[in-house]
């Protein structure tokens, strides 16, 4: 009567009517969408507070909707008008025509001691850098340079809050939990070409 | 066995969306399904937030599913039929290869019309459909038995 085939496409064009309507009537707490980037396809995710996620084409993209759905809300929705804002203004950043992000920032997903390391971390201006032991030092806790290295690696909201910009006292980029070819580009993006030749 | 926070929406439209689509295109028709299909997924969205995983989503959704179906024909009964403006999408309506079972199907009592679809469309058993339709299990067997009695003859 209506083959299993048939309904599947047709419910795949039926689902858009479901996201404009749940758009239109405010019922999307988690919008997810994605933009291109040079580093790889980029996943955002906006609540009502602001910016929640920003994540890498290789990150397990299933995994995150579900610590979305489990620590802000199941209502988990692609929505391409509300995740608007914040992927122009991720493009305009990797075109070189953004250098501070004005977005708000939805902090649920990162523990208070993430959140204290972020906030330090979001001082350090484009086209800088500082360091572990620094933002340690910066949250008075001059000890923790591990454990801020540990906080930066789970930081929820990559490029927009800055943690590619804290590098080793050595100097050497040290690690990047998007892997440290990216952490190279966006360093390299912003900064001095004569401090990062090549 | 726990109840848990339900899926992301996005994954539950995913999964769902296919078998709602199908029952809903034999329970309303062809020409309401895609209505029909965003008013169930909505209901489903305003509720989400409160719902509990318990294994058991899919009968949730069939059972706004069916809601939404039997409803959408007691307000198609008060007033003459309201020729709802259908845009044109190229694959929503396939040619039925047996037009005259749907339009025997589409003559059923709306409760019938459901537990039809859910039987023998779905393959769901009378357990299940009574939990969907919100009825005893032999009240679902009865729906079933009389909605295939009336195509027996028709068609």
């Amino acid at each position: 009567m209506v083959t299993a085939a048939d309904a599947r496409v047709r419910a795949r064009i039926a689902d858009e009517l479901v996201r404009a309507a749940a758009d239109r009537d405010d019922l999307i707490d988690v919008a997810v969408g994605t933009v291109g980037s040079p580093i790889g396809e980029l996943f955002v995710a906006m609540t009502s507070k602001g910016l929640a996620c920003v994540g890498f084409d290789d990150q397990d993209r299933a995994a995150l909707e579900d610590r979305f759905a489990e620590d802000l809300s199941p209502r988990v929705v692609a929505s391409a008008r509300a995740t608007d804002d914040v992927r122009r203004q991720l493009d305009e950043y990797f075109g070189g025509a953004r250098r501070r992000f004005e977005v708000g920032i939805d902090h649920r997903l990162m523990s208070p001691f993430v959140r204290k390391v972020m906030a330090q971390t979001a001082k350090v201006p484009f086209g800088e850098v500082s360091t572990y032991g620094a933002v340690a030092k910066g949250i008075h806790h001059p000890e923790a340079a591990r454990a801020v290295g540990a906080a930066l690696g789970q930081n929820p909201i990559p490029i927009v809050l800055p943690c590619h910009r804290i590098i080793g006292a050595s100097g050497n980029l040290t690690g990047y939990a998007g892997g440290l070819h990216r952490k190279d580009f966006l360093l390299r993006l912003e900064g001095d070409p004569m401090l990062f030749p090549g | 066995m726990g109840t848990r926070t339900p899926p992301p929406f996005e994954r539950f439209l995913d999964e769902h969306g296919p078998t709602v689509m199908r029952f809903l295109v034999v329970a309303v028709g062809p020409e309401h399904a895609d209505d029909a299909y965003q008013e169930t997924f909505l209901s489903a969205l305003r509720a989400y937030p409160r719902v509990r995983d318990d294994g058991r989503l899919d009968r949730w959704i069939l059972r706004i599913a069916s809601r939404t179906a039997i409803d959408h024909h007691r307000a198609r009964a008060r007033r003459p039929e309201p020729r709802a403006t259908v845009p044109d999408r190229p694959v929503a309506a396939p040619e039925p290869p047996d037009a005259a079972l749907l339009a025997a199907v589409a003559a059923l009592p709306p409760k019938q019309r459901a537990a039809v679809a859910l039987r023998h469309l779905l393959d769901r058993p009378y357990p299940e459909i009574a939990e969907i339709l919100g009825c005893s299990e032999e009240a679902a067997r009865a729906n079933v038995r009389a909605g295939l009695a009336t195509l027996r003859e028709r068609v």
